[in-house]
């Protein structure tokens, strides 16, 4: 069957080791994941993990079967029509000709310098993940001296 | 009420009707075992002689009973002493809870003195677990995990429990129990199972420990009856379907009967019954049944395409599902069956030799007679298990008792121990071998220090029998570390000295006498028996592992 990266959003219980048992339902099956996201809702007793992982239709259904079978997992959303978006802070450059050339690639992108030393700038963009692959692509001429993405985070269209 | 914490976990424990419990005491637990103290005429505790022990006795008092077996441990390796037995019990859907102790939560983090993160440590091997830091929860905590434990896919939970939390105090009420109704079975998926079920000529039925957890073996024989099929069992479905009855083709697998390998190659339906295709039934996943359509009916979907791919899915409680299949089935008549059920495909029969004359199947089968089938059979891993498997014959659920999932070995004494507590009216015989006997034999102190009744049986070839005919087939007879001739245990001096008679079958003749003698005694107290057989008796049929389950070996040839 055909491999592919599917977004899942999963509903859990902010319950002690939450983390552990999903990671670890992942790693002992040998189920790969891209990136995942976990942060708070608007219920305080439930985190939302954005998962972003790759398989066939096959390994997906899986893999939403083997979550719902964990006691903390509430719901199990594979998102077809979603707005997705990834955040990231990167730094780069190495001279301060460079520093100038990066900032225009940033402007074309609308990402925000936050951060300005002698040689370097730190960035910071929000956008689709395809973007900020982008993005980091044409950043690397440059020398990227750190990064940090959040992972994908995703909410269905109505 | 205001209860102290370690009541709370007794009274919450007579609440779900747990009135007998396995376990060893230990620092982190002085709470409870306190509470146990003056709850004793309530609730009974058998302590073992190893928390692995007590762990099996549970597993095997919830699989002889059907009620969710309790298992308590202390800290540390008391806590780490049970993660087989958790695993077992996971690996063969068997609820049960543990309640472990654990340091006190201000040192709780800090490497403390017997201080393990079991929580951490089982989450792969339990259903869920619980650490408990707050006595508030306490009560709802373990009424969740016998909750939880005890449905769907049934499993076993821990619930952590530290040592101040057992001593703080907190209000406590009792709560009964709710009883939940099984979830609506969809019609869709049902009617698509009856369409293939009416248009199919050849059906097969194969059952597994589903339907035993479910207690539907009357549905399961009425679906076997109204679609005119043959039955097979997998391991774990062993008692699912009387074996006695004339639609019993034998187990399917590894080790299964001819016929019933036969017979999944001619059928043109394969109905999987609260199953889970286990890679030791289905061989090579790509030839598996490779003629037939399948049906699989289970209540964890997440069964469905694992490891078989298979077109019409049918999710719930076994027994809901098969009432209402069963009501939508007009009565079928398939001429292959009787052809099936006719037909004799040469099963494989045990020799012994001249100096080991006597077989394990000979033992078996006149055990079967002398109790009309109607006791419950433990094993330990290996050949004894599978000969367990295939000469007794079956005629209830919950009469084998036997590690599948993980195969255990040292699972069966403590197993048998605990079933016979929970079945006090059976007769209750442990199928051991020697390897998987000296790997828990301490329980033995159990059975005579508690005089639990039961029959340790050991079937004495004195090597790993099981791993040495792997040895034998697939690594040119080299038989490294599984030959015990060393060992030259005295199995009536050992019984004797934990107050076991013992008694020794090695010859034909004294086969029916030593097993009236041995069942007489098992009235009263436990016996031991020791059956000496020669090292090269395998197990057969055999398919290899991966293989395509066709043609499996019946025969093996010692001299090449
Ligand atoms: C705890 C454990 N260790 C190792 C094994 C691997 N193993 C499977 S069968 C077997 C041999 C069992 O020997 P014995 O109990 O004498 O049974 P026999 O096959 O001779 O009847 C072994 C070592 C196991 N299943 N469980
Ligand atoms: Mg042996």
């Amino acid at each position: 069957m055909h491999e592919q990266e599917y977004v899942l959003s999963v509903k859990v219980l902010n319950n002690n080791g939450v983390l552990p048992r999903v990671g670890g339902l992942f790693a002992r099956r040998g189920y790969s994941i891209k990136s995942l996201n976990a942060a708070e809702t608007e219920e305080p007793s439930i985190s939302r993990l954005t998962i972003v992982v790759s398989g066939d239709l096959r390994i997906l259904e899986q893999i939403k079967n083997q979550l719902m079978k964990l006691y903390d997992v509430r719901d199990v959303q594979i998102l077809r029509d979603a707005v997705t978006r990834e955040h990231i802070l990167i730094r780069a450059g190495r001279n301060s000709d460079d520093r100038h050339k990066i900032i225009e690639i940033a402007n074309l992108y609308r990402a925000k310098p936050v951060d300005v030393a002698a040689d370097s700038i730190m960035l910071e963009l929000t956008g689709e993940p395809a973007k900020i692959d982008s993005f980091i692509d044409l950043l690397k001429p440059f020398g990227i001296i750190k990064m940090v993405r959040s992972g994908i985070t995703a909410l269905e269209r109505d | 009420m205001l209860l102290s914490g370690s009541d709370i976990i007794v009274e919450c424990l007579l609440e779900q009707g747990a009135d007998t419990v396995f376990g060893y005491p230990g620092g982190a637990v002085l709470n409870i075992y306190d509470s146990l103290y003056k709850y004793s005429d309530k609730v009974r505790h058998i302590i073992t002689s190893h928390e692995q022990g007590a762990c099996h006795a549970a597993d095997g008092f919830a699989r002889a009973t059907g009620k969710t077996g309790v298992v308590i441990a202390t800290s540390g390796p008391g806590a780490t002493n049970l993660t087989t037995g958790l695993a077992t019990a996971n690996m063969d859907s068997v609820p049960l809870v543990a309640i472990t102790g654990n340091v006190s939560t201000n040192l709780l983090g800090l490497d403390s003195f017997q201080e393990v993160d079991i929580t951490g440590v089982t989450i792969p091997i339990t259903k869920h677990n619980f650490i408990v830091k707050n006595i508030a929860e306490l009560a709802d905590t373990l009424r969740l995990a016998f909750d939880i434990a005890n449905s769907g896919r049934k499993g076993p939970v821990l619930v952590d429990i530290p040592k101040d939390i057992t001593a703080a105090t907190y209000e406590y009420a009792p709560v009964k129990p709710i009883a939940k109704a099984p979830a609506a079975v969809s019609e869709s998926e049902l009617d698509a199972a009856l369409e293939l079920i009416m248009k199919s000529e050849k059906p097969y039925i194969y059952a597994g420990g589903g339907v035993v957890s479910a207690n539907a073996e009357e549905e399961l024989k009425r679906l076997a009856e109204l679609c005119d099929a043959p039955v097979s069992c997998s391991l774990m479905g062993q008692g699912a379907f009387d074996q006695t009855d004339r639609r019993y083709i034998g187990m399917l697998g590894m080790h299964g009967t001819v016929k019933a390998a036969a017979a999944l190659n001619s059928c043109d339906l394969f109905i999987g019954v609260g199953t889970r295709f286990s890679d030791r039934v289905i061989g090579d996943p790509n030839v598996f049944g490779k003629n037939a359509k399948f049906i699989h009916i289970d209540i964890d979907p997440a069964e469905f395409n694992k490891n078989v791919e298979v077109g019409c899915t049918v999710k719930g409680d076994v027994k809901e599902v098969l009432k209402a299949l069963c009501d939508k089935i007009s009565q079928k008549k398939c001429a292959w069956t009787d052809e099936i059920i006719a037909k004799d495909f040469g099963e494989p029969v045990q020799k012994g030799t001249e100096e080991f004359p006597v077989t394990p199947q000979a033992v078996i089968e006149k055990l079967d007679e002398l109790t009309n089938g109607q006791a419950v059979i433990a094993t330990e891993v290996g050949q004894n298990q599978m000969w367990a498997a295939q000469y007794y014959k079956y005629k209830e659920p919950r009469s084998f008792i036997s590690s599948g999932g993980l195969g255990t070995m040292g699972f069966g004494l403590g197993a048998a121990l605990g079933a016979k507590v929970g079945r006090p009216d059976k007769t209750v015989v442990n199928i051991a071998g020697d390897g998987s006997f000296a790997m828990n034999l301490n329980e033995l102190i159990t059975a005579s220090a508690h005089n639990i009744p039961i029959i340790e049986m050991v079937i004495n070839n004195n090597v790993l029998g099981m791993v040495r005919q792997w040895q034998r087939l697939f690594y040119n007879k080299h038989f490294s570390q599984t030959t015990l001739d060393a060992r030259h245990i005295d199995y009536v001096k050992l019984g004797e000295s934990f107050g076991i008679q013992t008694f020794v079958i090695n010859k034909n003749e004294d086969i029916e006498p030593i097993l009236s003698k041995a069942l007489e005694i098992s009235k009263n107290a436990p016996v031991m028996i020791e059956v000496r057989i020669d090292r090269d008796i395998n197990v057969l049929p055999m398919i290899p592992a991966g293989k395509p389950v066709i043609d499996p070996i019946t025969e093996i040839d010692l001299e090449a």
